[in-house]
């Protein structure tokens, strides 16, 4: 078998089983939803819901079980050593914040800077931002060249004084593969703590946090046919361990009196309040469902359906389309962006919704990136496991629509 | 709902000879940004608003626009320069208002017993829109109403900074007497 990914993956989406056909081409900002998360949700709902860590009585029992069961899950789906190291959040962007209030502002050692690189998404951007205006730490920034990779050359002088290093796995505009083992080891070599935003790889790639070398990961359930509300922050156990807590209420303690608090152990010690327990549940469900696919199938599926999407789009469309990010299919994920005959991404979105294709127009909540590539905008088209040469095929017809219009 | 309603041939037209592009001195001129955070797009207004005395107050004696922008946001401003040039600031304003009611917008206020209100925008029904009611397709499609009124709200922004200005020079006027 060719890819290892079988079309019939498309009927588990009950989304894109519509009469009218859709082609879903914007997994990059969300994922759909398999029937066996949907229904792991339903069925949780329907018999076992209750508060987690709190009622002795059986039913209690049996959602903190799920609700653990999950964390479980998700450990074995990033090659964690321990599932005390995974941490829910609302989504990966509460988990960037969670390490930029928590490390950020109280384990950073004084005087020392972050790297930071110009490709990031907002969410690994603004929150040092703020941490910056807090305490005035000094951000860098790793550049980017015109093929969409890091320019590495000045790496060592960049990390001359630098306490953290937080980088994305994936450009979730270009789609580039970062070199992340590279920069952790580097970053280690200069004592600095390494976070990776795996928002774009973790759903798409096989994902072993000791193989990345990264001492903190973020990432987002949505993105990887999980439901919205729920991220994960994983940590190693003593760095998290050492990082105080972050939002503070029910759960995270071990004891509070009226003037005091003790924190809870790990991982609730950094999830205040009722977590979002049926997602974590529809996140354990992704999880068995992506594993059940195979992650090395996953990935092996987009690198073809990339190869197959730049060869055709160039084939047909030639200097009128022009694909930012890197050439080569293995050194990129299935995230497309484009210019398109000068047509407004906007505009080119709106036409390509006719036909029922569905593409992002926009920054992609990376406004610096845009800027260093010289535009405000741009289109994209990213893939998953339920999208086949078909809808490249589709993409590629509408776009021929479209320029009818504005050309 | 057809593309058709959304894009028609004056909307294009004005998007592929926009008019009245490019910049003025500021000042004179003020120089207003506005940002679609939805999609990065960004319009700059350059207005030079001058107080023809006993000629009904300021007036749009020019404008031109620069940034960059889908064909909605970038026909709408264009159509718009042309609207106002050479209008009186109440003309204007008159405009504004009734662009954003064909646009659907919806005003939120306070009445009398501080309870919100929210209600349509409405407009003096003697202003003509004229060549703009070929926006008026945009309404169907309601994520690309903020393209269209994009530049409306910047040049709203606009005149409210020209009439603070002039408050102030006014008052520098009679505190200098």
């Amino acid at each position: 078998m060719a890819h290892g990914i079988a079309p019939s993956v498309k009927a588990d989406f009950p989304l894109l089983c519509q009469e009218r056909r859709l082609v879903y081409l914007d997994s990059a900002a969300s994922s759909q939803k398999p029937r066996a998360v949907l229904e792991a949700m339903d069925h949780y709902y329907e018999n076992t819901h209750a508060n987690v860590h709190r009622g002795v009585y059986r039913l209690a029992e049996q959602a903190t079980a799920a609700f653990e069961d999950a964390r479980s899950k998700v450990a074995r789906f990033i090659g964690a050593p321990s599932a005390a190291g995974v941490v829910f959040t609302k989504n990966a962007t509460e988990a960037i914040n969670l390490v930029a209030h928590s490390y950020g502002r109280h384990c950073l050692p004084a005087g020392k800077a972050i790297l930071l690189t110009e490709m990031e998404h907002h969410a690994n951007l603004v929150p040092w931002l703020m941490l910056r205006e807090e305490t005035g730490v000094e951000l860098r920034y790793l550049p980017v060249a015109d093929d969409g990779r890091l320019v590495l050359d000045d790496l060592d002088r960049l990390l001359d004084g630098v306490g953290l290093v937080s980088v994305t796995a994936m450009s979730n505009v270009l789609g580039t593969l970062n070199p992340i083992r590279h920069l952790a080891d580097a970053a280690h070599a200069v004592g600095a703590v390494m976070v990776v935003d795996g928002s774009q790889y973790v759903p798409h790639l096989p994902t072993d946090v000791a193989a990345l070398g990264c001492d903190l990961l973020a990432f987002t359930g949505h993105k990887m046919c999980g439901p919205t509300g729920i991220g994960v922050l994983w940590g190693r156990d003593d760095l998290l361990d050492s990082m105080p807590a972050f939002l503070g209420g029910g759960e995270m303690i071990t004891d509070v009196r009226l003037d005091g608090w003790k924190p809870n152990v790990l991982p609730w010690k950094f999830e205040a309040g009722t977590p979002p327990i049926a997602e974590a549940v529809g996140l354990g469900a992704a999880v068995d469902y992506l594993t059940g696919l195979g992650m090395d199938a996953v990935r092996a599926h987009e690198v073809e359906l990339t190869t197959y999407a730049l060869a055709t789009l160039a084939e047909r469309h030639g200097d009128d389309l022009r694909v930012f990010g890197p050439a080569d299919p293995e050194g990129r994920g299935g995230v497309l962006s484009f210019a398109y005959h000068g047509i407004h991404p906007h505009d080119l979105s709106q036409v390509l919704d006719e036909t029922g294709v569905c593409i992002r127009a926009g920054h992609h909540c990376a406004k610096p990136l845009m800027r260093r590539m010289g535009v405000n905008a741009t289109a994209r088209a990213s893939f998953y496991v339920y999208n086949d040469e078909s809808d490249v095929d589709a993409l590629s017809e509408a776009l021929l629509s479209a320029s009818k219009f504005f050309a | 709902m057809s593309l058709e309603d959304l894009y028609r041939e004056i909307i294009l037209d004005h998007y592929r000879n926009p008019r009245n592009r490019g910049d003025l001195p500021s000042p004179p001129a003020l120089r207003v940004e506005g940002f679609n955070p939805l999609c990065g797009d960004e319009v700059v207004l350059y207005v030079d608003v001058v107080d023809d005395e006993g000629e009904g107050g300021d007036r749009v004696a020019d404008i031109r626009i620069s940034g960059q922008g889908c064909s909605i946001s970038q026909s709408s401003a264009s159509m718009m320069s042309a609207a106002v040039k050479g209008r009186t600031s109440a003309e204007a304003r008159q405009l504004i208002r009734a662009f954003k009611a064909m646009m659907s917008i919806h005003e939120h206020r306070l009445d009398g017993d501080g309870r919100e209100v929210v209600e349509a925008v409405a407009p003096n029904p003697e202003v003509k829109l004229g060549d703009l009611e070929a926006l008026r397709g945009v309404v169907k499609f309601p994520v690309r109403i903020k393209c269209a009124t994009l530049s409306w709200n910047t040049l709203a922004q606009a005149l409210d900074d020209a009439q603070s200005t002039r408050g102030r020079s006014d008052q520098a006027k009679v505190e200098g007497a």
